[in-house]
C-alpha cells in the first residue's frame, strides 16, 4: 500500500488531486518509483553502466565544446604534414599524435570536431522515432480493434522496406544533405521498431488492475494514457531507443561512407572513413582512428541500453 | 491451421501493395530525369524527350504508372526494362541475384552455427567467465559498423598477413567469399548469440526442465531437445527478419570486397535514378520478407506445441 507520508512527491500528489482516482495514481506512482529506484540502485553498481555513462558524458562534452579539446582547425591542412606526421612509433608524442590525413589536416582535430555530427544525428533521430513510434504504438495498443489493424498494417508497410535501402532512396532526393535531412532519412523508416515495442508493452499494461480502477472511477482516456499507461509501458521503449541510438550513429556513418550522408566540407567520422579508404594501404591510420571513435561511441550507447535493460528486467540475468 | 494461413495471406495483400507503392512513390519523386540522362550533356529537343517519355509511360500520373507496373509484374512477371540500356530488369537481377544469394546463404549458415553455438555456451554458463567473455565479444561486434569490420578484416588478413585475396574475382570462389560472408553475417551472429543466451538462461529455470532432469534423462537430451527447442522462438523470429537485412547489408559488404552482386546494382540504380530496377528489387525483397515472416509464425507451432493456430 502506498504510504503517502513517506516522501514529499507523494504528499504533493495527494494534495494536488484529492479525488477518488487518487488511490490508483498513488499506487502507480509508488510502484513506478520503486521500479526505477531499484533499477537505479542496480545501475550504480553495474560496471558496464559506469563505463558507458562516462564515455557518453565525455562525448556530449566534446560535441558541445569541441574547442575545449583541440585548438587545431579540422579544415586547414598543410600538405607537407601528411608525409612527416605519420603516426609511427617514433612520432608518438610529437606534434599530431594521431597523424595527419591526406590533405595534411590533423586527424585528432577532425575526430574531435566530427563528434558533433554523429551525436546530433543519433540523438535527433532517436527523439523523432520515439515520439512518432511511441504515439503510434500507444494508440494501436490501447484502442485495439480497427485502430490497431490500420496502424499495424501501416507499420508493416514501412517495416517491409529494408532500412538502409529506404534511407538511401530518401537521401537521393536531397542535393544538400544537412543534419536535418540525414535525420529525416533515418527516421522515415526507423520508427516502426519503437511502434512494435510500445504496442506490445501497452497491451500488457492496459490489463493491469490500476487501469481498470482508473477507468471505473471515470478517468478520461487522455488521463489514463498519459498518467497510467505511458509511465508503465515506457521502460522497454527506453531500452530499445538507447540501443537504437547507437545503431543510428552507425547508419549515418554507413550512409556517409557510401557518399549518401554527410559530404565534405562537413566534418564527420563517416566522411573521414570514406576518405581514408583511398589511402588504406599507405596510411591506414586515417581510416583507423575515426573507425575506432565511431565504434566506441556506438558501443557506449549499446552498453548503456543493455545495462538499463538488465536493471529494469532482473529476470534476464 | 489452413484458416490461419489463408487469413495471413489475405493480410499480406494490403501490406504488399502499400510497401511497393511507398517505394514506387519515393523513387519516382526523386529529382533528376532518367530520360534526360540518356542524352548526356548534349541536350535534346523537347519533342524527342516527350516522345521517349511517352514511350516509357513516364508521362502518366503516378497511380497509373504504378497500376501498369504492378499488373505487368503479376500477370507477365515483367519488371520492366532499365531506362539506360533497355535491358529487362529481370535479366539484370537474374545475373546479380544468385551471387548475393550465395553470399547471404553463407553468411546465414555462419551466423546460425556460430551464433547459436556461442549463445548456448553463454546460456549454460550464465554469469560465469565464458558468459562474460561472449557478452563482451558480441557487444564489440554489434558496435563495429559493417564497413569498418570489412576494412579491418581486409587490412589485417589481406594486406598484412596476405591470407586472403582483398577482392573477390568474377568466379566467386567459395574461399574468396568466406571473408565477405563473415563480415556480412557478423552483426547478426552477435544478435543470434545474445537472443539464444537470454532465452536459454530464462528457460533453464522452467518447470519442464526440472521435470526432464528429475526423470533422469541424459544431459544431452535435456539440453538438446527440451531446452534448445523451447529457446529457439525469439531466435527464429530474428532469423526470419534477418534474411531481408542480409540482402540490404550486401550493398556495403559487396562494395568493400568487390562482389558483383545485387549490392552494386542497387547502388548504381539509386544514383542513376533507375526507378524500375530499385522498385523491382524492393518488390522481390518485400515478397521474401512477407513469406519468411509467415513461415516464422508457422514454425512457432512446431517449436512450441502449446502454440495453436485457429
Amino acid at each position: 500500500m502506498p504510504d503517502v507520508t513517506k516522501t514529499a512527491p507523494a504528499v504533493e500528489e495527494t494534495a494536488a488531486t484529492p479525488s477518488a482516482p487518487d488511490t490508483a495514481t498513488a499506487a502507480k506512482q509508488d510502484k513506478a518509483r520503486s521500479l526505477w529506484g531499484d533499477a537505479w540502485a542496480d545501475l550504480r553498481r553495474n560496471p558496464y553502466f559506469l563505463v558507458s555513462s562516462v564515455l557518453i558524458v565525455l562525448l556530449l562534452l566534446i560535441s558541445a565544446w569541441p574547442t575545449l579539446f583541440t585548438s587545431a582547425s579540422p579544415t586547414t591542412g598543410d600538405l607537407v604534414k601528411h608525409y612527416v606526421g605519420k603516426p609511427e612509433l617514433g612520432n608518438i608524442g610529437s606534434e599530431g599524435w594521431l597523424g595527419y590525413d591526406i590533405q595534411g589536416r590533423s586527424v585528432y582535430a577532425r575526430l574531435i570536431h566530427g563528434t558533433r555530427a554523429s551525436i546530433a544525428v543519433g540523438i535527433l533521430v532517436t527523439l523523432f522515432v520515439t515520439v512518432v513510434g511511441g504515439i503510434m504504438g500507444m494508440l494501436a495498443g490501447y484502442f485495439g480493434g480497427i485502430t490497431d489493424a490500420i496502424l499495424s498494417r501501416i507499420t508493416d508497410i514501412f517495416f517491409g522496406i529494408p532500412f538502409l535501402l529506404g534511407a538511401m532512396v530518401v537521401l537521393q532526393a536531397f542535393t544538400e544533405r544537412t543534419t536535418m535531412v540525414v535525420v529525416f532519412a533515418l527516421a522515415f523508416l526507423g520508427w516502426t521498431q519503437i511502434t512494435r515495442v510500445m504496442r506490445g508493452a501497452v497491451i500488457t499494461v492496459k490489463q493491469a488492475d490500476y487501469v481498470h480502477a482508473a477507468k471505473a472511477l471515470g478517468a478520461g482516456t487522455v488521463r489514463i494514457l498519459f498518467r497510467h499507461i505511458l509511465p508503465n509501458a515506457v521502460a522497454p521503449v527506453i531500452v530499445v531507443a538507447t540501443i537504437a541510438l547507437g545503431g543510428y550513429i552507425s547508419a549515418e556513418a554507413t550512409l556517409s561512407y557510401l557518399g549518401l550522408g554527410f559530404a565534405a566540407p562537413t566534418v564527420s567520422w563517416g566522411v573521414d572513413i570514406s576518405a581514408g579508404v583511398a589511402a588504406i594501404r599507405t596510411s591506414p591510420h586515417i581510416l583507423l582512428w575515426p573507425s575506432i571513435m565511431l565504434s566506441l561511441t556506438v558501443l557506449a550507447f549499446i552498453m548503456l541500453g543493455e545495462a538499463v535493460r538488465n536493471a529494469l528486467d532482473p529476470k534476464l540475468r | 491451421m489452413g484458416r490461419y494461413v489463408a487469413r495471413r495471406l489475405l493480410q499480406m495483400i494490403p501490406v504488399f501493395l502499400g510497401t511497393t507503392f511507398l517505394i514506387f512513390f519515393m523513387v519516382y519523386s526523386l529529382p533528376g530525369d532518367p530520360v534526360l540522362g540518356l542524352f548526356g550533356d548534349k541536350g535534346v529537343d523537347p519533342a524527342t524527350l516527350a516522345a521517349k517519355r511517352h514511350e516509357l509511360g513516364l508521362d502518366l500520373p503516378i497511380w497509373e504508372q504504378y497500376w501498369n507496373y504492378m499488373t505487368n509484374i503479376i500477370l507477365h512477371f515483367d519488371f520492366g526494362n532499365q531506362i539506360r540500356n533497355g535491358r529487362p530488369v529481370t535479366e539484370v537481377l537474374g545475373d546479380a541475384f544468385p551471387i548475393t544469394l550465395q553470399l547471404a546463404a553463407m553468411a546465414f549458415v555462419f551466423e546460425l552455427v556460430f551464433g547459436i553455438g556461442l549463445g548456448v555456451i553463454a546460456g549454460l554458463k550464465a554469469g560465469r567467465l565464458a558468459d562474460n567473455a561472449i557478452l563482451i565479444f558480441t557487444l564489440l561486434i554489434i558496435s563495429i559498423p559493417v564497413f569498418v569490420l570489412g576494412y579491418i578484416i581486409k587490412m589485417v588478413f589481406a594486406f598484412q598477413l596476405e591470407w586472403i585475396e582483398p577482392n573477390v574475382s568474377n568466379d566467386q570462389l567459395f574461399s574468396e567469399m568466406l571473408a565477405p560472408a563473415i563480415v556480412l553475417g557478423g552483426l547478426s551472429l552477435a544478435y543470434v548469440a545474445r537472443l539464444t543466451r537470454t532465452s536459454m538462461a530464462e528457460n533453464l529455470r522452467a518447470d519442464y526442465m526440472r521435470t526432464a532432469v528429475a526423470k533422469g534423462l541424459p544431459k544431452s537430451r535435456v539440453i538438446g531437445v527440451h531446452l534448445l527447442r523451447n529457446s529457439m522462438i525469439p531466435v527464429v523470429t530474428f532469423l526470419g527478419t534477418d534474411i531481408g537485412a542480409l540482402m540490404g547489408g550486401a550493398v556495403v559488404t559487396e562494395g568493400i570486397f568487390n562482389v558483383k552482386g545485387i549490392g552494386g546494382v542497387i547502388y548504381e540504380s539509386i544514383s542513376r535514378r533507375e526507378g524500375t530496377t530499385i522498385v523491382g528489387l524492393v518488390t522481390i525483397l518485400v515478397i521474401v520478407y512477407l513469406v519468411t515472416s509467415l513461415l516464422v509464425d508457422l514454425l512457432y507451432a512446431v517449436l512450441d506445441p502449446r502454440i495453436r493456430y485457429a
